[in-house]
């Protein structure tokens, strides 16, 4: 008795009562195409956060102030109150010096203006931000350049007016035009336009991440801002690992700069890019764990499927067994008999449902992109095929089992 | 020689307490190889209960038991299954053919479970199937067969390992006359042919074909007679073929 010959006994079962074991197949198919399907809609749904995050710069701190800081903890309203200081280029330079701050690997000054007016040649379009600040800002806020080059710190010492733009504002100003060399005029004062950005295709909710304009701080102070405080400065931290470090130096320098500590609270927050990657990443593996609960169950509701079908196969066929033993058939060409008939169901069930699952990928799902995890797709396959010879077994054993006179005997 | 068949003694108790049931009360008996013997008896005498136990598809609750040599009581339950495949051909009153399968698959499943080559098994099937005058119904399944047909299709399939022993409990009650002779035409020609057959029937007219007719009562073996000797023609080859 050969394995191959097992097998074709077991097709030949199945295929004695196709509606019933299409159905069956159906409940497996189910299982796993949901476990695969759910699992890729998490993971798509958390990588495209992720990219989101990764896109406001890696490895950096991001330190504004806040209008909360300054107060004596506690008295508010009537105690004596120290003034809020707002953040200055005097504070950035204090965070550059690499005796106070050496996991600081960079430090950008920001200052920018909403909705600024540009034009060119008769077109005119309002930009979104225009940031004023130093180079190092593009490697630190992510924003490579696509076209031209970025402005370099003789421009900001210089004062230069020329700037480098998102792809958003050189289509609506220049359309086909090469933007690299053009002067706009941004609010009635003209620059030189030096380079075009990558474009960062993502827009977090209503902001356009490509309609920006950056330009040397002195510049933007001069024409659009004035010499006010800072509304940011952004800090690139040497490394992944070095960014808490990062932030404790921040924290020692700009707490001495500005007065905090006892019970003056700090004038100033920071934000730490990998801290919220990671809250978002525990969120999203969460969502994916849930999702992947639920599509289990339907995988074992499959698995149970196969259970009842291979019992009621068994005992409607009880005396077919009895016959077979009759003639001399071993234990364990029954056993292998129906075991096999339980796997084929779960099998085929299984491979159609990654096929469907896969096919299903390919579309977006509630706005997602589902990323097939390949893990879930190994795993789906080896669950349906362990659920059928787990469930499979048990009515199996019970067919091999039987006398042959019990089994003969049996209505 | 040695014995096809030596039962020693053997009882059946069916349950236990005061329900029990005493099918087989001490049944000794011994076949030569040729012979071909009739069990009669009334009905609830024993005779499928001794039936199923040579056919090693039930166990006695005591007694010794040796088929072709063998002793059966000391078998696992894999060996007990090449007994029931080499040794022994049954055939059932009800057929007993498995549904939705050709009658030349049928007849090859014991070749199947016995490891025979596909080829030789179906040069064997075929041979088994022509002997019972089947040739032209092989690729018949049985719900497009006769009674008497599907009976001769169950008569091939116990022949096709020939086996040492061949068993037929009742296997003409469900048959009409004509069928009947078909299959009792086949038993005496097997007969002939030196196989050793042991046959259940209510029927005198049936049991008038074996060289032997053993009667059970209550589970006891009351009258033995012998119609024609083991190695002779069974009595009534003539008139059948005829
Ligand atoms: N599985 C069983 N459980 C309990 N009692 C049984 C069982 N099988 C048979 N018996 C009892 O054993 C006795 C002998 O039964 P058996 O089937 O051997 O009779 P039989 O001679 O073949 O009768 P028949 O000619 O009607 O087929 C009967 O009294 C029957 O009721
Ligand atoms: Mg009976």
């Amino acid at each position: 008795m050969s394995a191959v010959e097992i097998v074709r006994f077991a097709v030949r079962g199945l295929a004695a009562n196709k509606m019933r074991s299409a159905l069956t197949t159906l409940g497996i198919l189910i299982g796993v195409a949901a476990v695969i399907l759910l699992v890729a809609v998490g993971e798509g749904s958390s990588q495209s956060i992720q990219k989101n995050i990764a896109q406001l710069g890696a490895n950096t701190l991001t330190v504004s102030s806040s209008t909360s800081g300054g107060f004596s903890r506690g008295q508010e309203a009537t105690g004596p109150r120290t003034q809020a200081r707002p953040l200055t280029v005097d504070d950035a330079r204090a965070l550059a010096d690499r005796a106070a701050a050496p996991s600081v690997a960079s430090v950008s000054p920001v200052v920018s203006a909403n909705a600024q007016t540009a034009s060119y040649e008769g077109a005119s379009h309002a930009i979104q931000q225009v940031v004023g600040t130093y180079p190092s800002y593009f490697e630190a806020s992510n924003k490579p350049v696509a076209k031209g080059a970025y402005f370099f710190n003789d421009d900001v010492l210089a004062a230069r007016k020329v700037v480098v733009i998102g792809q958003t504002v050189a289509e609506n100003l220049f359309g086909p035009v090469d933007p690299v060399g053009r002067q706009v005029t941004i609010t009635g004062v003209p620059f030189t336009v030096v380079g075009v950005l990558k474009e960062a295709g993502s827009s977090s909710g209503f902001q356009d991440a490509d309609d920006v304009a950056i330009a040397p701080l002195p510049s933007v102070q001069q024409s659009l801002t004035g010499f006010g405080p800072l509304s940011q400065i952004l800090v690139k931290a040497e490394s992944a690992d070095a960014v808490d470090a990062a932030q404790a130096e921040i924290t020692s320098v700009l707490d001495q700069r500005h007065g905090v500590g006892g019970a003056v609270a700090a004038d100033y927050q920071i934000l730490n890019q990998a801290t919220l990657q990671e809250t978002v990443s525990a969120a999203t593996s969460t969502f994916t764990v849930l999702l992947a609960a639920v599509a289990a169950i339907s995988l074992l509701v499959g698995g149970i499927g196969i259970t009842n079908i291979m019992l009621v196969t068994v005992t409607e066929r009880t005396r077919e067994i009895g016959i077979r033993k009759a003639i001399g058939a071993p234990r364990g060409a029954i056993l292998g008999q129906f075991l096999v008939e339980a796997t084929l169901l779960s099998l085929i069930g299984g491979l159609l449902g990654v096929a469907i699952a896969v096919a299903g990928a390919q579309f977006t799902i509630a706005g997602i992109t589902p990323v097939v995890v390949p893990g879930s797709v190994v795993l789906a396959l080896g669950v349906s095929v362990a659920i059928g010879l787990f469930f499979g077994s048990y009515p199996a054993n019970r067919a091999a089992k039987l006398r042959p006179i019990e089994a003969l005997r049996f209505e | 020689m040695t014995l096809v068949l030596d039962v020693r003694d053997a009882t059946k108790v069916y349950g236990a307490g005061e329900t029990a049931v005493h099918a087989l009360r001490g049944v000794s008996l011994q076949v030569e190889p040729g012979d071909y013997v009739a069990v009669m008896g009334a009905s609830g005498s024993g005779k499928s209960t001794l039936m199923n136990i040579i056919g090693c598809l039930d166990v006695p609750t005591a007694g010794e038991f040796h088929l072709d040599g063998v002793d059966v009581g000391g078998l696992d339950d894999r060996q007990q299954a090449v007994v029931r495949n080499r040794k022994i051909g049954f055939v059932f009153q009800s057929f007993n053919l498995i549904p939705r399968m050709s009658a030349l698959t049928n007849v090859e499943l014991p070749l199947a479970y016995g490891g025979v080559r596909p080829a030789e098994r179906r040069r064997r099937a075929l041979a088994a199937l022509d002997l019972v005058g089947l040739a032209d119904r092989v690729n018949h399944q049985p719900n497009e067969l006769s009674g008497g047909q599907q009976q001769r299709v169950a008569i091939a399939r116990a022949l096709v390992t020939s086996p040492a022993l061949l068993l037929a409990d009742e296997p003409t009650g469900a048959l009409d006359s004509s069928s009947t002779l078909d299959v009792l035409g086949i038993f005496d020609r097997l007969s002939a042919a030196g196989r050793t057959i042991v046959v259940i029937t209510h029927e005198p007219d049936v049991a008038e074909h074996a060289k032997r007719v053993i009667r059970l009562r209550d589970g006891q073996v009351v009258e033995d007679t012998r119609l024609a000797p083991v190695d002779g023609l069974p009595p009534r080859l003539g008139e059948v073929t005829a």
